[in-house]
Parts: structure tokens; sequence; C-alpha cells
């Protein structure tokens, strides 16, 4: 080559490409949102208002609000609306409201910093672990919230118009309740009224009914059931409390407290093998294990299959391709047979779209305050109109026509009566119940990949695993 | 002399250099810094922990299988879409029937040809994932649509639900969707090689096989080293492809598992950032030792034409 033998033109451009590939690949990005700051930042939080009957939580009126919504199955509209009952409340504070769903990316760099906004809906694919959130002290209790007045009447504590459990689905390990569900979520087996009466079939109360369903449905070339293949962290909607209704709630809380040989439980393995024999007898949808969600809904609504296991959002989820006499419904699980601990009606009812005041946002009354109207009847009416899902609040329904899959969701609550169950290892071991019993177990499972004795043992070791692993918090019933 | 030159070259290069330290090395640094920290990520507070990430990575059998697909895909990407792409850019510009007036030609039509190929690469990556997952879909998707329709019904297999096929799902749609661009490239290269050398070649009585790897594949070997590199960091990365497409994402059953992917959900999902920087490293550490390997193998003598 030419006189410049060490600079070579090409030999620099190879260099640098080197140096290129060493940089691209995505560690940089990390540091992106590095540490720092964020340490004691209470006294940046805005002074609080004077405390009246109409302001209980003393919120400073002229103050600030930072809201941010998770954009997802419900939408944002329901929040704007109770922000603008909050500005008639306070004319002189500034709302701002931002909505969106990559939650985690956007909120971690501005909790790290210091400055995260005062009222968040941590909810979705990308929500930020709760754990670590309360772990590392990150979130304001919301007990003042629960014991101010609530909107509708003054003699009554927010606290005493929510539905059950939800309180207690907020608190971790002490008193404080640090995450306030706002909807309320019916899991269950749902279904087309419509599609079963095709097949003069009802809702099959028995786990032999249901056989006999997908058999009558299998020879007119239907499947009986489907689910989210992609996301097999569905199955668990009507494979737990089915679980928890055969052994009753010990055999499901064992499981959340991680207890040893937890999964050994026959309930287990019974349930496991009832929803196997689906598989067995080729009553899953062709291709369910390379479904989407929202695939296999539209599946359900082309009525190419019966059952799916899925909670109370997927009536505005898949409205769009939802047919008009559908008819939908939610069942709560069959009885496997005669020795089962809990009656026929035993559902899992849950709290949904954790909302969250951070401990070091500007203006923590605003965004209790902001929660204490949401949970008001008007706004939970709004919600409930809007996106056809029932919240928190222990009514709102009344006089309202609700569609068909809500108002299953009310009678299967009624029916249900005392007999709500609430497995908990969704929101306290999201990578233990997700990508490892779900996809990792329960996906391989109902694909045939595994028979249940070899899923169990899997799952078992998954949970092992979880309860030896000192970097994630432990959480037990009480 | 030779002194004054460092020190030029050094003048020219201290504003970008300053850029690159600040933006690239000192998040590195940090990195690094954190990887041996308990840091969540979700808060400023955190402690140093020594080698426990290390330990804890040594024994993460996820992490493990990460690193096998990532080193898979090292192999198998660049092989394939390289491969691919030179035969088909020595199609398009010298693979033809030999016409009059011209010593080489290519394919007949080959000028479209090379549009077509090229079309993938204006897709982001983020809609080509999405159509081929909906490709791939075994209920309603256009291949098993394909293969009933061909009277295949008993074999429709479920793509991306299959442990065993997800991995090569996913290879697939890579490829597929970078060919284009190194046909592109590549032709780009053959049209600089001088004709004569084929004429010549050709008189002598030489295949196209024999011309390929005789004359194409030496005076190419710049580009295609180029290309391997680029196609390197596709494999290292690929986390577009396996948070739009897979299962779970990442699976099922882990199987289509990538450091990157890895790194992202102990980060933001599981709000363990100082692991997830641990993984970073070892990322960090795969991609050097690829490099190192590539400037290793790619020294060779440079043909002057």
């Amino acid at each position: 080559m030419g006189s410049t033998p060490e600079f070579g033109r090409r030999e620099l451009i190879r260099r640098a490409a080197a140096l290129g590939v060493a940089a691209v690949p995505a560690m940089g990005l990390l540091s992106a949102c590095a540490s720092g700051g964020g340490d004691d930042s209470d006294n940046k939080q805005v002074s609080k208002g004077t405390k009246s009957a109409k302001n209980p939580l003393a919120v400073n009126e002229k103050a600030a609000l930072d809201v941010v919504i998770f954009d997802g199955g419900f939408g944002q509209q329901y929040a704007k609306d109770a922000e603008a009952e909050y500005k008639r409340a306070y004319p002189s504070a500034e709302v701002k409201h931002s909505a969106t769903q990559d939650i985690a990316p956007q909120l971690q760099p501005r909790f790290n910093g210091g400055t995260p906004p005062d009222l968040i809906d941590n909810s979705g694919a990308k929500q930020m672990d709760m754990g670590t959130l309360v772990g590392q002290n990150q979130l304001t209790d919301l007990n003042a919230l629960l014991d101010a007045p609530s909107v509708d009447d003054p003699g009554k504590k927010v606290r005493d118009t929510l539905r059950p459990g939800v309180v207690e689905m907020g608190q971790f390990d002490g008193d404080q309740t640090w995450i306030l569900y706002y909807a309320y979520t019916v899991y269950g087996v749902w279904y087309s009224k419509t599609n079963l009466a095709k097949l003069d079939a009802q809702y099959p109360e028995t786990w032999d009914e249901m056989l006999k369903v997908c058999e009558a449905a299998k020879k007119k070339g239907i499947a009986g059931w489907t689910y989210a293949g992609k996301y097999p962290y569905y199955i668990p909607f009507s494979l737990y409390p089915f679980i928890g209704k055969i052994g009753g709630v010990e055999v499901l809380n064992r499981i959340d407290n991680l207890e040893p040989n937890a999964w050994k439980d026959p309930a287990v393995k019974a349930a496991f093998e009832a929803y196997y024999e689906l598989y067995r007898k080729g009553y899953i949808l062709q291709g369910t294990p390379g479904l989407d969600h929202i695939q296999s809904q539209t599946a359900w609504n082309e009525g190419k299959a019966l059952f799916i296991p899925n909670g109370s959002w997927v009536e505005n989820e898949s409205k769009k391709t939802t047919p008009k006499d559908f008819r939908m419904a939610v069942g709560a699980p069959s009885s496997l047979d005669k020795n089962d601990k809990l009656p026929f009606g035993t559902l899992w009812a849950s709290g949904g779209e954790p909302f969250i005041v951070p401990r070091h946002a500007k203006n923590p009354q605003g965004g209790m305050e902001l929660l204490r109207i949401m949970l008001g009847r008007k706004s939970s009416q709004n919600f409930i109109k809007a996106v056809s899902s029932l919240t928190s609040f222990n009514g709102g329904t009344e006089g309202l026509v609700l569609p068909p899959g809500l108002a299953s969701c009310q009678e299967a609550l009624d029916k249900a009566g005392k007999n709500v169950l609430n497995p908990r290892l969704q929101d306290w071991y999201v990578a233990l119940e997700k990508e490892k019993i779900g996809v990792g177990a329960l996906g391989e499972m109902m694909a045939g990949r595994l028979t249940p004795d070899e899923a169990i043992k899997k799952i078992q070791k998954f949970a092992d695993d979880t309860a030896r692993d000192s970097s994630v918090k432990k959480y037990k019933h009480k | 002399m030779q002194h004054g030159k460092y020190r030029f070259i050094a003048g020219f290069l201290l504003v970008p250099l300053a850029v690159y330290g600040i933006f690239v090395i000192s998040p590195f640094v940090q990195a690094i810094y954190y990887s041996f920290t308990n840091w969540t990520g979700l808060s400023g507070d955190f402690r140093v922990t020594g080698l426990e990430n290390y330990q804890r990575l040594w024994h993460d059998e996820v992490f493990w299988k990460a690193v096998g697909h990532n080193v898979l895909l090292l192999l198998l990407l660049p092989l394939l879409t390289l491969g691919l792409g030179l035969f088909f850019a020595f199609m398009l510009n010298v693979g033809g029937r030999r016409r009059k007036n011209a010593a080489v030609a290519g394919v007949r039509g080959s000028g479209v040809y090379k549009i077509i190929y090229f079309f993938p690469q204006v897709l982001s990556l983020a809609i080509v994932a999405l159509l081929f997952q909906f490709a791939y879909n075994p209920n309603s998707g256009a291949i098993n649509s394909f293969l009933s329709a061909i009277g295949l019904d008993s074999v429709k297999p479920d793509w991306l639900g299959d442990p065993k096929l997800a991995l090569w799902c996913v290879t697939a749609v890579m490829v597929w969707s970078n060919v284009g661009f190194y046909v592109v490239l590549f032709s780009a290269g053959m049209a600089s090689i001088p004709k004569d050398f084929y004429e010549a070649a050709l008189l002598d009585g030489a295949n196209r096989l024999q011309t390929f790897f005789r004359i194409t594949l030496p005076l190419l070997w710049d580009t295609v080293q180029t290309g391997w590199v680029y196609m390197g960091i596709m494999a290292l990365d690929g986390f577009a492809f396996i948070q739009i497409m897979t299962m779970g994402p990442g699976g099922p059953d882990y199987s289509t598992e990538l450091l990157s992917y890895y790194l992202y959900t102990k980060a933001f999902r599981d709000g363990q950032a100082g692991y997830a920087t641990t993984v970073g490293v070892a990322l960090l550490i795969v991609t050097m030792i690829f490099a190192g390997i590539v400037m290793k193998l790619g020294r060779r003598e440079r043909l002057e034409f």
C-alpha cells in the first residue's frame, strides 16, 4: 500500500469497527438511568393545605398534581374524568396527566432521580416490581387515605366502602397499605352462552360434564378450550381456583408461601391431570401453543373454541371481535368430584390496576385525594360504564345496564359469596409465576410436552429455587 | 515526524473522543461498577456485594441457556446470511448465461430482483417481527394456511410455540430481513471487480463455481469481513425479535432466551439492575471474544487490483 503503512485508511476503519462491535450491544443502556440523588427529597414536598370536611387529606389547593396512567385494556379516559373532578375541587391546581404502556422504562429513572410522579397506575407487562418498590421503601402508606371519609358519605371511611380483600392485597408484611387496586377483576373460565346453547349445553358444573361438552363440540369440529399460548400464565386464571376448590384455600396459601412440597399436594395433581386430559383427548384448539392473548381471544370469539381462561378485562379487550349475540359469561371452575373442599361457585376475584403513591412524590396528598375521588360512586360508575369492569368500590352497578360479561361477573360474585380466592403468586413473585411456572411448565404441559407429574416436579423446583434466592423478597399469608 | 502525526490526528479526534468517552466509555465503567452491587434500579441506595452477582450468574441455568443461544446465533447467522447474500449477489451479477458483448452477466431480470431483495431492509425490525408473528400463527397464519392448502393438514407445526423450532423460526426471520442488504452490498463490491478477470478465467475454461471461489470471493473478502462484523452485532443483540415474536417472551421453556432479553427482564421486570449489569458484563466479554476472533481470522494478505 501507499506511504502511510501505520495508518492505512482501511486499517483505521477496521479498528473503528472493532470498537464499534464492542460498543453496540445493550450494555450501555442500563447506566443511562444510573443512580444518584434521590436519597432524601422529603424536603422537596409541597406544604400541606388546610384540613377541612371537604379536604380531609389537607391537600395543598395550589400544588400541581402529576399523574401517570397505564394505557392498557382500560385506556386512560376514566383517569382523565377523575382528574377533571379534582380540578373542579381545586381549581388552582394544575394537573399533569400522562399515559403510557412503558411504565418501568419511563418511571424507573424518575424514581432513581428522586422525582417520581404523585400517582401511578403501575400496571401492564412493564410494571415496576412491587416487592422491590416496597422493600426499598419507595411508597407512601395509603392508610391515611383509607381512614379518610369517603367522597359520597362523610360518615363512612374509604376503607369501609371497598370490596372484600382489596385492602389486604395492598399490604405486604406490616399494617401499611402500599397499593390500592382500583379495578376489580373476576378470573375464571370464560365462554359464550350462545355457542354453548348451539350444542344444547349449559356451563358444565362438574368436570365430567365439561369433558362431555368438549366431546360434543369436537364432533362438530369445534375445540373445547383455547388459551393464550404465548403467555401461558393465563392458564392459572382458571387452574388456581380449580386447585383451591379441590383442596381448599390452604393449598393455595402454602403455594404462595413457597412452602416445601406445596405443589406435591394431591389437589394440585388432580387439577393438573384434569387439564392435561383436555390435551390428551384433543380438546385444545389446534395451534393454541403459538397464539398470543389477542389471537386466542379472537379464535374464541369466532366460535372455534368454547372455553378460555381469562380475566374480566377480556370483555373490553375483545370488544371489536366479539359478535353481537355472543352473550359472554364467566364460569367458576367446575367441580372435579364430590370430595372437593369448596362448593361450586368458588371463584378467583381480586384487585387489578395497582395504584401507588411514591414516597418521594412532591404532592402525595394530591395523589391520594385523586384516588379518593376515583373511589367515589360517580367515578366508579363512570369506570364501569366506560370499560365494563368493576372497581374496588363496593357498588356502583345500581341502575346501570351492565354488558353481558360484566353482569355475569356480578352474578358469579354473588354466587361465590365468601368463597372468593386470591392466589398471590402473580403479584408477589412475578418471575416465578410468569416465566417459570407459566411459560416453563404449564405451557409445556398443555402443549403435551410435559406430563402432569413432570410439570409438578419442575414447578416445585422453580418454587424451591425462588425460596432459596436471597435477591427475591419473600412474603407470607397472614 | 512520526510523533507529530499522532498529535495531528489526536487533535482532530479530541471532540469526538470526548463525546465517546462521556457517552460510551463512562457508562461502561459505571455498569461494571454496578455489577458488584445489589442496586435494584428503583432507588438510589444500594450496597456493594462483591462477587455475589457473579457467583449467582455462574449457577444460573437460564443465563447459560442464553449464552448458548447467543453463541449459536453468532455462528449461524453470519454464515447463513452472508452465504445466501453472496450466492444471490453472484447470481445477479455473474451467474447468468453468457450474452453477446458481455463477458459476464446476471440472471435475467436481475435488476428487478435486486430491488425486491432490498425490500425487507426498508421495513423496521418491529414490523418485520410482527408480520412474521402473524405468519407463524399456527391457527390461521400464512405458513400453516399454505400447508393446509397443499394438503399437508397433518403437519402443522406450532412454530414459535414449539421449543424445538422456536429459535430456528427467529433465525429464519433474522436472515430474511438482513440478506437483502448484503445482496446489494456484495453486488456493489462485485461491480468493482474488473470484468477482464472473469473473461480470462472463462477463456481458460473455468466454470461458475471456480470463478466464484477463485475470483469473486477473494476479491470481495474485505466486504465479507465487514458484513461478518455487522451480522455478529445482530446476533448478539436480537432483542427486538425476541421481545416481539417469541412466546413468553423468551420461550417456550427458555428456548429463545438471549442475553440481551435476559438482561432486560432482570433490570426492568424483576428490579435487579445490579444483576442485570452483571449479565451485561458477561455480554461484553462474549462480544470481546467475538471481536478478537474476527480480527484474528480477518488478517490476511490484501489483494490489490
